[in-house]
This record gives structure tokens, C-alpha cells and sequence, in this order.
């Protein structure tokens, strides 16, 4: 058992809807007991979609269990066949229907529909969302492009002079952070390229397109959490090379452009040299320097995760101090860009070590998903969102993507807006005792930040004060802690540390900790503290 | 072709020619939501309860996107994920739970009452939840309670979970040996809403109220066979079962919605604790007035309107009684997930004899059923609100009932104004 305040992904079969809900004309029926209807929501309410899902449910009941549950998927998936008309239909089980072995696929199959049947084996206690729809696309990819399949030993066909280069997209699906726009964006420059486009899937396509896959040159793979599986057989079995680029950031944008012209035979040069992100722009620009060195904590999906930091890094020129992923498929990844930065990666789904991560690391910044917010908002950190799981908010109205140059000027404003502005910060510094200009008040121009609450920075660690606002909860115990023991701060040194502005005290606190153990001061003077922050000042 | 929704009130008639008002049972797929989502309004309820679901991770899930990624304070509920060891039997189930329990009362030492909430997966390999309450209990005495209810799908539909939270408190209630009458008033209600009624009855002269839920674990009000139970939310069956076996007596009333409603419920009390009708009157009738008054700003626009109800909460037939002769609205159908109908009879009794009730759901014979009555107005859940409105349907999203202060006289205007807006903003709408 696994205790959980909240997931980052939900359970696989969720994954499979987004495929089938992504698509049209595809219909899944989904052995389920009563209730897990709720993922409707996901679709209708956080994407917002004018239709249902394309997705049947048994939503059987305990009455039901003493009965033949069998005989239920099978009429579901009858009715669902005889009313949708499907070109192609999916089926599985949900985690509790698991339990019970109806083997869904085996009954589908029995009823003899006049449709393809792809059934579905998403270990819902081993495996989650993100896997789920990756297994999903796979096993569709194979059953429809699998029908093209040539013979051993058949060289893969050259494209005629003067013909195009011809790709495929592979990975955007329904409740993909972002994956609208990034989808139109890789769209435009592939157009500016002069590069067709045979399908995008599983956004947008029929079981049918997913036939014609084999046709292309090459595969565009934008989301390998979704994608990987299916361009890896893709590459085996029609020998389709993939790119391995994501493009997020102007230099991944850049280095996108150049994998895909060379797999396309086109010269990627004159693209390339009209360059058209702000990002360079506005981040050289003098207004920026005061975001160099800024501490940033990044953790989503690998995909979005690496990709952050890199840009985060080498783009805005902050200082990477923590990078995680809660995508296990792909931690070796994740360990690896870690490494670039000198952190270790965080590789787990468990809320609260995300949490503590946080807490230990001060960052001054949180690149995360929806529960790095929550986490963000306790520990009172600026915080912007790269990766789903997201809410309804980052399905925004507006064009949004986070791919392309057009992505990268998004990334710029998205992630400086959380930070207090360089004057503000400054003015901070010189004058203290402000009444309305204080300290952890937040930036100004976000408002509404007033109120208590548990800054990362700022509370002593023997002093974890109970926040009065109705809508934070302190967590942990007060801890009775070393406030006079070894390592203790004298008073004019913990009056000193409160002068050093909110967002590195925590920082400039356990540096100064470390300093005094590691030389056995038993008592925290001023002279101490100074001398810690030259010695790492180094 | 004859009419679907013809048909299906004639099926109605011929399913029960008892004299009973005939409901039309249906058995299909559900769109509705399991019980663990009561946690969503319970978990703010009783201050110092924490609901621990043991369940999948689909339930976890559940719980998140219903409303946990709206809520960013730190909830008090969470989920023990069973993985592939526990249901191997790899792991010892009880000594995994005991686990995750201590570590959960550790982060959070200020929780006096703890529900181990019983999930589809959790019933269907018999984790035994209540052995399990028992043993915490005795462990972690006297800081914490530990009780255990189902909110699994397979056994509840959406409200129904907090019916199975409150009786799983009733064995818990103490004894009250006196049998002078006190009333006990059962269901969740808004903080402002069980103020008000608190203040009427004391007006009355009845001080001696209890309110279930508590909002603290330590103030559970006592029964005994002195006890007479007014429900302030129609889907509490089980309590109501579990409470009689405690020797109290349940009274059979209206709902508390709208002026009416809120009347007649108010009155099954006061006529039984022997308030003369016109001191009643007198006491109820300037918020009465007032919420008269509140209603008239919305019955011009609500009036003559045709009103579909899909299943949801059991509030379908308290509501639409109050929406029929009230705000003169007409019920086409009614839809709930359950129908008690010895609790529901005064609300039943007043829909119009045309109105078709149906009990459970087959969800796209009902969707066909709703779209040629072509209503003017759906109240429906999140998974069909947003469809049906691209079909040019105007829909009042069901849940906000449950999230909203809507019993008693104070209410009534905003009760009203939950099934205006939606055709207000229609009409306002340009583009």
C-alpha cells in the first residue's frame, strides 16, 4: 500500500481513453464499476470537449457481482457496437474489474462484430496513465499498420526525385499539456519547411489513418511518453527512422529543425537564420540579469522536466537545483540531464517527497505540474506550471504551446511572471521595515498573497508556527528543535538573517548551519554568519 | 416511431399498477459518481475527521479530479493505493494498512476521528475494513477514533456515501437514557445553513438540538429512545435504519427547500413538540416573507419552463417538487439513482401525475428520452452538462446542489437563482 495525497498520473485505463478519446471513430468499452464514469469529467470539464467521450462503461454494481458481470460486458459492447458504429473499438478493464477476470477481449471477441476489436491488458496495479496510453497507441499502431507489414527483406521504397519528404506526428493526445498548440506550431514550421505531413496521431485520426502510417518517410515523435513504443516499432518494422528531439526552448527548437531537415534531405539553413523567438532577445536584455543565478526546482514528466531545465539553465540562466520526474519508464533520461546540472535526480510519483525535495532544496523558483502549485503555495515559492497533471486553467482559450519559437516566448513570460520584479526585489533589500512593501507579502504585481503562511525561507526550523488562514493546514509537528543547542543562532545574528531578503534566507540559514557544524561553533554569532557567507561565496 | 418518452411512461404504469406512482426502472449504464466523493464536502464538514480511502489508484484519482485540484489547502483526506503485493497476498494487508495509518496520523497528529473509507477494489478482494477500524482503534486510543464505511461504486451512488459515513458514526452516538423528546437533525448542512435552523428552533422553544454530522469528532450528539430524527437531506437510508435501531423514532417530512418546503419540514416538528400553529407563524413569517419575495424575482423567469432531472443525489424529487410549485416550473422527467419512496412521499406526491419518475439509469436510452422532450432546462451531471449544451440545451450542473447553502427560508432566492442563471447567461450571451 501506497499512502497518497495525490497522483500524478491516474491509473492506465485513463490513458487509454485519452487515446480513444483523441481519435475519431474509435470506441472503447470499458468493464467498470459504477462510478468510474467520473473520468467523463476529464474530457468535458478540464478540456472542456463539446462531446462525451467515445467510451461505453459496464458500471456494474454489487447486485451485479453475484450475477454473470460476462454476460454484462457483453451486452454493453453490443449495444455500444449496434448505437456508435465504430470503425474500430477497444476494450479492457477498469482496476476493480481486473479483479473480478471477465477477460474482455475473449467476450469481444465472441460477439463477432463487424468491426476491428483491439482488446487492451493495462495492469492497473503495476502500471499508470501515462503507460496506458502509450500501450494503447501501440497496440493500435500495430493492428492497422500491421496490416502493411512487408515481406522479410524488403528494402524500404526511395521517394521519387522532386517529391516531398514525408512525416508522421506521433504522440499528442486529448488531455496532453499544451498539446493543441504544439501541434499547430510543429505543423506551421514543418510547413515553412516544406515538409508534408501524412498523419498526426492519435489526436485528430481515424483507426484508418493509423493505416497509412507506413507511408511516411519519417516519424515526428513530440511525446515520447506516449509515442516511444509505437516509433520504436515503426522504425523495426518499416524501418522509419524518429526524432529524438523534443522541441521546448529555442535551442531544442533549433536542434529539432536540423534532425528533422536531415532526416527530410531538406537544408535547414535559410530557417534557421530568420530566427523568430524574443526569448534570446528578452533574455539578453539588461532587464533579465537579475534572473541569472535564480534557484529553480523542476519536476514533471520526463519529456517536459529535462527539457525545462535545459532552457531554464542555458536560456534564462537560472541555476538548476533540483530536477525530478515522476515518469519511471524513462528515469534513466532524467538521471542523466541531472547530471549536466551537478543535482541528483528525483525520480518518484510520492507527493510528499516531492515535497520535502522543496523544502530541503529553497528554491527560489518551482517549475512543476498542478501539485507542485499546492506544494508551492504552502511553502509560499513562486511557481509556474510546465507539465500536466494540470487543471483546467492550463487548457487555456488563447494559443499556448510550449513548443517552436513561438513556445519558447510563451516559456519567458510564463515563467518569469511568478518572480518579484528587479526593482521591487532591490528596493526589498534596502529598506526593510515597509509596511505595506514587505517581506513575503509576494510580488506585488500577483496581489493577494497576504495573509500568514509557511514561508520556505523564513521559518526557523524549531518554529513552524500554525497558519490562521482558513485554507492552509500546517502540517507537520512543531518540532522542538535546537533553538539554544549546537548550531544554535545568537540573537543578533537571527535578527541579522532576517535583513537578507525572504527568497535566499533559507539558503543563506542552512549554509550557515552547515558552516558552524562543520567547525563545531557551538553558537551562531554574526561574525559567523558573515564568515559562512564568504565562504561560499567562493 | 412512437415516442421514446411515451413509451417509457407507459412501461412506467404497467411496472407498477399498485397505485403507487408508477417510476420507470431502468438498468443500463450509469453516469453517476460512487460515494467516495462525498468526501469532497464531509472531509470540510467535521473539522477534525480525515478520510483515508484503501483503494486503486483509480479512486485516488476520483477523488483529485472531483475536486481535489480545485482545493489547494491541505485536504484531509488521501488514499492507500493497493499495489500488486498486497493482492498477491505478498504483503500482509492489515500490517500494510497499520503502516500507512501510523504514518498518516504522524504527519498529522490534530486528527481526532479517522474513516477508513471501503473502495470497489478494497470490497470486491474483502479486505475486512472493519476488523481493521477495531484493531486501529484499540492502538491509537484514546487520541484518535478510527470507524470504517464503503463509498465503493458498486455499492453507493454519490451521496449515498455520506449516508454510509453518518451511520458508520451512529453506533459511536452515546446513549442518552432520558426519554423526554430531543430532536436530531440528519445530513450535512452548510455552517450557515444549520445556524439559522438552530435559531428558529430555539424561537420555538426547542433548545435541546443535535445536528449529524458534528462539526468536531468530540461533540457527537447522543441518542436514545427520546430522540426523534428530522432529515435534512433525502438520501439517508441506512442512517435512518441504523438510528431506529437505537430507539429513535424517524419523522416522515418534507425537504427544506424553498419556502414551502422549509414550512412544512419545520412544522412536522414544531406541531410534535405541541408550538401552537399561530406562535409557528409568527416565528417563521418574516423569513418566510423575505423568501417569498426572493422567489418572485426568479418565477417570471423560471415559470412554464420544462425541467429534465438526470440521477444523481436523490435531491432530484425534493428539488423538483420545490422548482413545480414553487417556481411553477414543469418536471418532464425526474431521475434519481435510488428512490425511498416512504421518505420521498410528501415531495412525490406533489409532482405533477405526468411527470415521468424514473429510478437507476440507462444512460443513452435517457439521453434519447431527454433529447426529444427537447427541455428548457437539464440538470445533469459534469459528463453531460458540456455535450448537451453544444447541443444547444441549457444545463444547470448538478453537483454545485450539494456544494451550495440551499436548505431553508434564507436560501430559497439562491436555490432559485442556481436554475436561473444558467438561462439567464444563455440569453445574455452575444456571441
Amino acid at each position: 500500500m501506497q499512502l497518497t495525497v495525490w497522483t500524478y498520473e491516474g491509473p492506465p485505463h485513463i490513458g487509454a481513453m485519452r487515446i480513444a478519446n483523441s481519435m475519431d471513430g474509435l470506441h472503447y468499452v470499458l468493464h467498470a464499476p459504477q462510478g468510474d464514469t467520473y473520468a467523463d469529467l476529464l474530457f468535458t470539464m478540464i478540456e472542456r470537449n463539446d462531446k462525451r467521450p467515445p467510451v461505453t462503461y459496464t458500471t456494474f454494481q454489487a447486485r451485479d457481482l453475484g450475477g454473470d458481470t460476462a454476460e454484462l460486458f457483453k451486452s454493453s459492447a453490443k449495444a455500444a457496437y449496434d448505437r456508435f458504429r465504430p470503425d474500430a473499438m477497444i476494450v479492457g478493464a477498469s482496476c476493480t474489474a481486473e479483479l473480478i477476470q471477465d477477460d474482455p477481449g475473449g467476450l469481444a471477441k465472441a460477439l463477432a462484430l463487424d468491426c476491428p476489436v483491439i482488446p487492451l491488458d493495462l495492469p492497473a496495479y503495476q502500471k499508470k496513465e501515462n503507460w496506458g496510453a502509450a500501450e494503447t497507441f501501440y497496440q493500435l499502431v500495430r493492428a492497422f499498420a500491421g496490416t502493411r507489414i512487408p515481406a522479410p527483406g524488403t528494402e524500404r521504397p526511395q521517394r521519387a526525385a522532386g517529391e516531398r519528404a514525408r512525416c508522421n506526428i506521433l504522440g499528442p493526445t486529448s488531455l496532453g499539456f499544451r498539446n493543441r498548440d504544439d501541434v499547430t506550431e510543429i505543423l506551421r514550421l514543418l510547413a515553412d519547411l516544406k515538409i508534408e505531413v501524412n498523419v498526426v496521431a492519435p489526436q485528430g485520426a481515424r483507426p484508418t489513418d493509423l493505416t497509412r502510417l507506413p507511408d511516411a518517410d519519417f516519424n515526428i515523435v513530440l511525446y515520447p511518453e506516449v509515442a516511444q513504443n509505437a516509433a520504436n516499432w515503426l522504425k523495426r518494422t518499416f524501418g522509419q527512422p524518429f526524432t529524438t528531439t523534443v522541441p521546448i526552448g529555442v535551442a531544442a527548437t533549433r536542434a529539432f529543425v536540423k534532425e528533422v531537415c536531415e532526416l527530410a534531405g531538406v537544408d535547414s539553413t535559410a530557417f534557421l537564420s530568420r530566427e523568430r523567438s524574443r526569448l534570446p532577445w528578452y533574455s539578453r536584455s539588461i532587464d533579465s540579469t537579475y534572473l541569472t543565478g535564480k534557484r529553480v526546482f523542476i519536476f514533471g514528466d520526463a519529456t517536459h522536466a529535462i527539457a525545462a531545465a535545459k532552457v531554464a539553465n542555458s536560456e534564462l540562466g537560472f541555476k538548476v537545483v533540483g530536477l525530478g520526474t515522476y515518469s519511471r519508464e524513462f528515469a534513466r533520461d532524467v538521471r542523466e540531464a541531472a547530471k549536466e546540472y551537478g543535482v541528483e535526480a528525483l525520480i518518484t510519483d510520492d507527493y510528499l517527497e516531492v515535497e520535502q525535495a522543496v523544502r530541503d532544496l529553497h528554491p527560489e523558483l518551482v517549475l512543476g505540474t498542478q501539485m507542485e502549485r499546492h506544494i508551492a503555495k504552502r511553502l509560499g515559492v513562486p511557481c509556474a506550471v510546465i507539465s500536466a497533471p494540470i487543471h483546467v486553467q492550463d487548457f487555456p482559450a488563447r494559443y499556448a504551446p510550449q513548443m517552436g519559437f513561438e513556445g519558447a516566448n510563451v516559456l519567458f513570460d510564463t515563467w518569469v511572471h511568478p518572480l518579484m520584479m528587479g526593482l521591487e526585489e532591490h528596493l526589498l533589500q534596502m529598506f526593510r521595515d515597509d509596511f505595506e512593501f514587505h517581506d513575503g507579502a509576494g510580488p506585488s504585481h500577483l496581489g493577494g498573497h497576504g495573509g500568514a503562511r509557511e514561508t520556505v525561507a523564513d521559518v526557523p526550523a524549531a518554529v513552524v508556527a500554525a497558519a490562521p488562514s482558513a485554507d492552509t493546514i500546517v502540517l507537520e509537528t512543531p518540532v522542538a528543535a535546537a533553538a539554544e543547542g549546537p548550531g544554535g543562532w545568537a540573537a543578533d545574528a537571527e535578527k541579522e538573517l532576517g535583513k537578507i531578503p525572504f527568497f535566499v534566507r533559507g539558503k543563506a540559514r542552512r549554509n550557515t548551519e552547515r558552516y558552524a557544524a562543520e567547525r563545531g561553533i557551538r553558537t551562531i554569532t554574526l561574525e559567523t554568519l558573515y564568515e559562512a557567507k564568504s565562504h561560499y561565496s567562493r | 416511431m412512437t415516442s421514446v418518452l411515451a413509451s417509457a411512461k407507459a412501461l412506467s404504469k404497467e411496472a407498477c399498477a399498485t397505485g403507487e406512482r408508477p417510476v420507470l426502472r431502468e438498468r443500463g449504464q450509469r453516469e453517476v459518481f460512487c460515494g467516495l466523493t462525498g468526501i469532497i464536502w464531509l472531509h470540510r464538514k467535521i473539522q477534525d475527521a480525515f478520510f483515508l480511502v484503501v483503494g486503486s489508484r483509480t479512486c485516488a484519482h476520483l477523488i483529485q479530479s472531483a475536486a481535489g485540484v480545485m482545493i489547494f489547502a491541505e485536504p484531509r483526506f488521501a488514499t492507500a493505493i493497493l499495489d500488486e503485493r498486497d493482492l498477491a497476498g505478498l504483503a500482509d494487508a492489515n500490517e500494510e494498512l497499520d503502516r500507512v495509518v501510523g504514518r498518516l496520523l504522524e504527519r498529522r497528529p490534530d486528527i481526532r476521528m479517522l474513516f477508513l473509507v471501503g473502495s470497489c477494489p478494497s470490497e470486491v478482494i474483502k479486505l475486512d475494513l472493519s476488523r481493521a477500524a477495531e484493531r486501529l482503534s484499540v492502538q491509537h486510543a484514546p487520541n484518535v477514533r478510527i470507524l470504517n464505511y464503503s463509498g465503493s461504486g458498486i455499492e453507493t451512488t454519490f451521496t449515498q456515501g455520506e449516508d454510509a459515513c453518518l451511520a458508520s458514526l451512529v453506533p459511536q452516538l452515546p446513549e442518552r437514557t432520558e426519554t423526554t423528546p430531543h430532536l436530531l437533525v440528519a445530513g450535512a448542512l452548510a455552517d450557515i445553513v444549520e445556524d439559522q435552523f438552530r435559531r428558529i428552533f430555539s424561537e420555538l422553544g426547542m433548545t435541546d438540538v443535535a445536528f449529524l454530522p458534528p462539526r468536531k469528532s468530540s461533540d457527537l450528539p447522543a441518542v436514545g429512545p427520546g430522540t426523534r430524527v428530522l432529515l435534512a437531506q433525502p438520501f439517508l437510508t441506512d442512517t435512518t435504519a441504523r438510528l431506529q435501531e437505537r430507539g429513535c423514532e424517524i419523522l416522515t417530512a418534507a425537504f427544506p427547500y424553498g419556502v414551502e418546503g422549509t414550512m412544512a419540514w419545520l412544522w412536522t416538528v414544531a406541531d410534535l413538540w405541541g408550538v401552537p400553529r399561530a406562535r409557528f407563524d409568527e416565528v417563521v413569517a418574516p423569513a418566510a416573507v423575505r423568501a417569498r419575495k426572493a422567489l418572485d424575482a426568479h418565477k417570471f423567469r423560471l415559470a412554464g419552463k420544462r425541467v429534465f432531472f438526470f440521477p444523481d443525489s436523490q435531491l432530484e424529487i425534493p428539488l423538483a417538487r420545490f422548482l413545480h410549485e414553487e417556481l411553477d416550473m414543469i418536471p418532464v422527467e425526474v431521475g434519481t439513482p435510488y428512490l425511498n419512496q416512504k421518505q420521498m412521499a410528501f415531495d412525490l406526491a406533489k409532482l405533477p401525475a405526468d411527470t415521468l419518475v424514473s429510478e437507476g439509469q440507462d444512460v443513452e436510452r435517457q439521453l434519447d428520452r431527454c433529447r426529444e422532450a427537447k427541455p428548457d432546462l437539464i440538470v445533469c451531471g459534469l459528463g453531460l452538462a458540456n455535450p448537451l449544451e453544444a447541443e444547444g440545451f441549457t444545463t444547470k450542473w448538478s453537483i454545485e446542489l450539494l456544494f451550495t447553502p440551499v436548505q431553508g427560508f434564507e436560501q430559497a432566492g439562491d436555490l432559485a437563482e442556481l436554475f436561473t442563471r444558467p438561462l439567464v447567461r444563455r440569453t445574455r450571451l452575444e456571441v
